[in-house]
């Protein structure tokens, strides 16, 4: 037996094994359990446990379906947005001195501290035809009236990149701050210019990072259920803003965990997707 | 073949002044080694050169054309790292397309210009491998092969084989000299390694603390220092500090030494520090008395170690002219004709 084996007892190493299973597989199991269950029609109980495929059957209609498409789609593109927003700016932060990158990393971890409610309905003010840009805006003479910006699709990616930029430049500045500054210079005496540099060498040397901080952001934006509410309209609202509303206010629990289950399988689809064609372009 | 000037270049990092005041004409088609110890500028003057540091003040002139302001990527120049910095996410074939496919190369002249100059650093057929497949040597040819792509208008190395074990080292040496002397490019390599800058160069500028110290052919350099820091860097030198009394009179701790017509002499009469290689010391009838106190074998030549009043002369014979000495013996040394240099202090 090595040293190692002697030094860390056996058990310690079941302990990814028995967190996972305690915050992870048990729920999940649960909920699976909830999604076959029957639905009381009583009311007097949300449901009673049993086996049928009721739920899932709604779920795939062609209506659910439609609101995972637009959920995928948004959480796609809030995740794109807000990556392409946080490359460059962590790129040009990595390159500031010292005290500075304290400063502004500082500044975007208090950031986090911010809560969705606090986010939502700060952008929806600063939206809004009362107190908002619009105000400013014709202000400036730039518009004719002042108008509302929300609820619309904008307002719903604004408060979202807002919420996931900070995540976003978190995951990447590690990776970026270690990137060989040569790399770059190399670049730069073989003739390319700066912009020529970073699309050709920084993000595909930062290709992995990058993947994650967009899965990232894709799953953070996926589970996000107020922001629709409040900055979107109801055509945008995400899957997880119907789930709630099933669990919550329509007390159906089984057709909520069958859509979150459905929801959460095609997340991970999609991850692994993700991750396979990566590993495929690598390989190429 | 463009020959590089430097007129009174400058660069400052706050107080420090890591190349100061620097004026130096660089002939074209050469090949050159910039030499010094850790921290003397080399790193940077050639970064000012490749335009990767702004200078504090001066011009850099390349063919008589001024490039202080021209901005890296329109330099033309061939740079190669002392990482190396290739770029992990290409094959050893795109790496040295690259500056290549940056100008907009057709792919397939691209393909065969990388493979006609991986086959110039004698690696032909690797352009399908990627980086991390080579090795070390492999790898530096990699880098090389990359910066001439371009034909660039000068050709600079910021310590090319530090990275190399001594036998890959002194193969590589040879191989990167013949290669400049086919391409006939202006070439500027950084070293701290004086044996590889004698190796290679045509010319050989010693820096120290920012500023050059001595410019010249190696065998000059290494002959004729220009100051005792010269002649101490380069080769080794036994420094002894004494008087000059006359133009040809030298007072070493009391002794008489006259300078024969070979001997230069190159500070005015007053302290001075005689400078001798250890290939010129001489056991004879009269000079300075020593007593041996080492003998080192080397197989190829056989080094004695003797005290002079105090201080420590190394002497150098080959093996058959090895005079009949042992440890205690008492000698007295003379130096060869023309082997004498007197430095100011
Ligand atoms: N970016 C920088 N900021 C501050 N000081 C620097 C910077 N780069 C270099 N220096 C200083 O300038 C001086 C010269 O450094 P340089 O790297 O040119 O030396 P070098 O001759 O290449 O040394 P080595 O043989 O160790 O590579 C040193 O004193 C160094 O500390
Ligand atoms: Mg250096």
């Amino acid at each position: 037996m090595s040293g190692r084996d002697a030094a860390t007892p056996t058990w310690l190493g079941l302990i990814p094994g028995v967190v996972l299973a305690a915050l992870f597989l048990v729920p999940f199991g649960i909920m699976l359990a909830v999604s076959v269950a029957l639905r009381d029609p009583s009311g007097s109980g949300f449901y009673t446990w049993g086996f049928e495929l009721q739920s899932y059957a709604r779920v795939f209609t062609f209506f659910v379906g439609r609101i995972l498409f637009v959920s995928m789609t948004i959480a796609a593109g809030a995740a794109v947005i807000s990556v392409a927003l946080a490359l460059p700016f962590t790129v040009i932060l990595a390159q500031m001195s010292r005290r500075a990158q304290t400063v502004i990393l500082v500044i975007l971890l208090s950031v986090l501290s911010l809560s969705e409610v606090i986010i939502g309905f700060s952008v929806s003010t600063l939206l809004s035809q009362t107190a908002g840009v619009g105000n400013l805006l014709a202000l400036l003479r730039i518009t004719e009236q002042p108008r509302a910006y929300t609820p619309s699709l904008f307002a719903l990616m604004t408060g979202l990149c807002y919420l996931t930029f900070p995540y976003s430049v978190l995951v990447l500045y590690p990776p970026v701050a270690r990137l060989d500054p040569e790399l770059v210079e190399a670049s730069r005496t073989m003739g390319a210019s700066p912009l020529r540099t970073f699309f050709g060498v920084t993000v595909p040397l930062l290709r992995a990072p990058i993947l994650g901080a967009l899965i990232l952001v894709f799953v953070f934006a996926l589970g996000s259920y107020l922001l629709p509410q409040v900055l979107g309209r109801p055509e945008h609202w995400t899957l997880s803003v119907h789930i709630t509303d099933q669990a919550v206010y329509q007390s159906n629990l089984p057709f909520a965990a069958a859509m979150a289950v459905v929801l959460l399988l095609a997340a991970l689809a999609l991850v692994g997707l993700a991750l396979l064609v990566a590993r495929e372009r690598r390989a190429a | 073949m463009h020959d590089l000037s430097l007129r009174g270049l400058t660069k400052r990092f706050g107080s420090v002044a890591a190349v100061d005041d620097l004026t130096l004409d660089i002939p074209g088609g050469k090949f050159i080694c910039l030499l010094g110890p850790s921290g003397c500028g080399k790193t940077t003057l050639l970064r000012l050169v490749a335009g990767l540091e702004e200078p504090t003040a001066g011009r850099i002139l390349v063919g008589g054309q001024d490039q202080t302001d021209t901005p890296t990527h329109r330099r033309n120049f061939g740079m190669v790292f002392q990482s190396l910095a290739l770029f992990p996410h290409l094959s050893v074939g795109d790496n040295v397309a690259y500056p290549l496919a940056i100008r907009g190369t057709p792919r397939a002249q691209r393909r065969a210009r990388a493979e006609e100059l991986l086959a110039l650093v004698q690696l032909p057929g690797m352009a399908d491998r990627r980086v991390h497949q080579l090795s070390g040597g492999q790898r530096q040819r990699v880098a090389i092969a990359r910066g001439l792509a371009i034909d660039p208008r000068l050709f600079l190395l910021d310590e090319p084989l530090s990275a190399l074990d001594a036998n890959l080292r002194e193969h590589m040496q040879i191989e990167l000299r013949q290669l400049q002397t086919r391409l006939g490019v202006t070439t500027v390599v950084v070293t701290h390694d004086q044996k590889e800058a004698l190796t290679m160069a045509d010319v050989v500028i010693v820096m120290d603390q920012g500023r050059v110290q001595q410019m010249g052919a190696p065998m000059e350099v290494y002959r004729n220092p220009a100051n005792a820091f010269v002649a101490g860097f380069i080769g080794t030198s036994n420094l002894l500090p004494g008087r000059l009394l006359d133009t040809s009179t030298l007072d070493i701790s009391g002794q008489r030494l006259a300078l024969g017509p070979g001997d230069r002499v190159k500070c005015p009469p007053g302290p001075a520090i005689l400078s001798v290689r250890p290939e010129d010391v001489r056991f004879g009838p009269d000079g300075l008395p020593a007593h041996v106190t080492f003998i080192r074998d080397l197989g190829e030549s056989v080094q004695i170690i003797l005290d002079h009043a105090g201080q420590e002369v190394t002497a150098l014979f080959s093996p058959r002219e090895r005079p009949e000495v042992a440890i205690g013996h008492a000698v007295t040394l003379t130096f060869a004709p023309g082997g004498c240099v007197v430095l100011a202090p």
